[in-house]
């Protein structure tokens, strides 16, 4: 048990820190409008099948990790991430039971609120994004969700991430 | 969960109002060293591939072509030591403070912000290296910016186009005064309170001047690309673009001005 208690753990950890790789990955600037949000859609997928270890408290400390890993204030991320694991631990239930695209609607819906946090804080020191182009991770967020659900299911049911 | 969001949302107020989690941030700051360190990897392994895979025939004429640029470049500098000179006995006839030539040290871009909405880029060189902040950086074109975090090994640097950042300049043709200011778009600077009788056209270069103590003077900082004159508003909209290749350039130079001493 112990064992796949431990094993679970490094499972997300390696996940998260993979996520993040990809959120700093250099790229150009028009690429960078429209990357996804990587570590809110493992936050969404992990509290989506995880509920009793992966919630708000984990996703708190693993916004500020990724402020400080881009560069942003302090509990940007933190904000949007806390928001989004509250709504899918109200609804894992619900979203367990969904297709996949419905899913991927909600994850827009859920990427979306979490891309507002974040451009309101952004628009508080005068950085905000012209029009809804902060709205643009969200799209390629929820695009991107089958793929994850396809490499995540085959990663948890065969390593037993429990 | 309310108490995790109010606690993120006190976080981002304190953060943004005020600089007492500077100092926190720097030490944070190690964490995400490593996370810049290995996405730059698959781009220094593929100059290290160019590099192998070079072959002897085109170093020769890359060597050959930059020895004609060197070459252009030093009968240029040739003519720049006599003017140099005239420059210093003629401000000594004016009894004006000698320009001192500034020091630079050459860093080399490691990351860019991930974040669209902030245009920032983080350079090799720290505070092992007297990096301070609010050290001006340029590149071979021009100013790129200044720096705002210094680690041990590494700093950040805020772009002049990001939108929180505004540069003093001054026209090169005739001196005119302005205040360049990012807008958060990499290919533009607008110019603030130029009025609509300023004497400035399409093609300007503008420098900066000095002013405010923070850039050195006389660094190309941007181009002027348009111009628009509207009577029924107070200030002309004048539009340029800045000289740095703000998301092209990897060897960039710090440099350590003759304001550096207060800080």
């Amino acid at each position: 048990m112990a064992e796949t208690v431990r094993n679970t753990w490094s499972m997300i950890a390696v996940s998260f820190v993979f996520a993040l790789m990809l959120a700093v990955f250099p790229v150009s600037i028009e690429v960078r409008w429209v990357r996804p949000e990587f570590v809110a859609l493992l936050g969404i997928y992990w509290t989506m099948y995880l509920p009793h270890r992966i919630g708000p408290g984990v996703l708190w400390v693993l916004g500020i990790l990724q402020d400080v890993v881009e560069g942003t204030p302090l509990g940007l991320h933190a904000l949007g991430l806390v928001v989004i694991a509250y709504i899918c631990l109200l609804s894992y239930q619900r979203l367990r039971n969904f297709e996949t695209w419905q899913q991927a609607f909600w994850v827009f819906v859920l990427v979306g609120i979490h891309q507002l946090f974040g451009n309101w804080v952004h628009s508080l020191s005068g950085n905000d994004a012209p029009v809804f182009l902060f709205l643009l991770p969200a799209f390629s967020s929820a695009l991107c969700w089958p793929v994850l659900v396809f490499l995540l299911d085959r990663l948890r049911i065969r390593y037993r991430i429990n | 969960m309310l108490s995790l969001a109010l606690a993120a949302l006190l976080l981002v107020l304190v953060n943004i109002n005020t600089d007492l989690l500077n100092p926190v941030r720097s030490h944070l700051n190690v964490i995400a060293t490593p996370f810049y360190w290995v996405t730059d990897l698959p781009r220094r392994l593929l100059i290290w591939g160019e590099a192998v895979s070079t072959s002897g025939e085109d170093l020769l004429m890359e060597n050959s072509a930059l020895k004609q640029e060197l070459l252009i470049h030093k009968r240029k500098l040739q003519t720049m030591a006599a003017l140099a000179a005239e420059n210093v006995r003629l401000r000594q006839l004016l009894n004006s403070a000698e320009m001192i030539q500034d020091r630079v040290l050459v860093a080399e871009l490691i990351g860019v912000s991930p974040d669209p909405q902030r245009h920032t880029v983080v350079v090799n060189k720290g505070s092992n290296d007297d990096v301070y902040v609010g050290q001006p950086l340029l590149d071979a074109f021009g100013l790129m910016g200044q720096v705002i975090e210094v680690s041990l090994d590494h700093s950040v640097v805020l772009l002049a186009t990001d939108a929180t950042h505004a540069l003093p300049v001054q026209i090169n043709r005739n001196g005119v005064r302005a205040v360049a200011e990012g807008v958060g778009d990499l290919y533009v600077l607008r110019l603030r309170h130029v009025s609509n009788t300023v004497d400035i056209r399409q093609g300007d270069l503008l420098v900066s001047s000095g002013l405010g103590q923070r850039f050195p003077s006389g660094y190309p900082v941007a181009e002027v690309t348009s111009i628009v004159r509207d009577p029924g508003q107070p200030f002309a909209t004048v539009i340029t673009r800045p000289m740095a290749q703000m998301n092209r350039s990897r060897h960039v130079l710090l440099v350590f001005s003759n304001f550096n001493g207060e800080h």
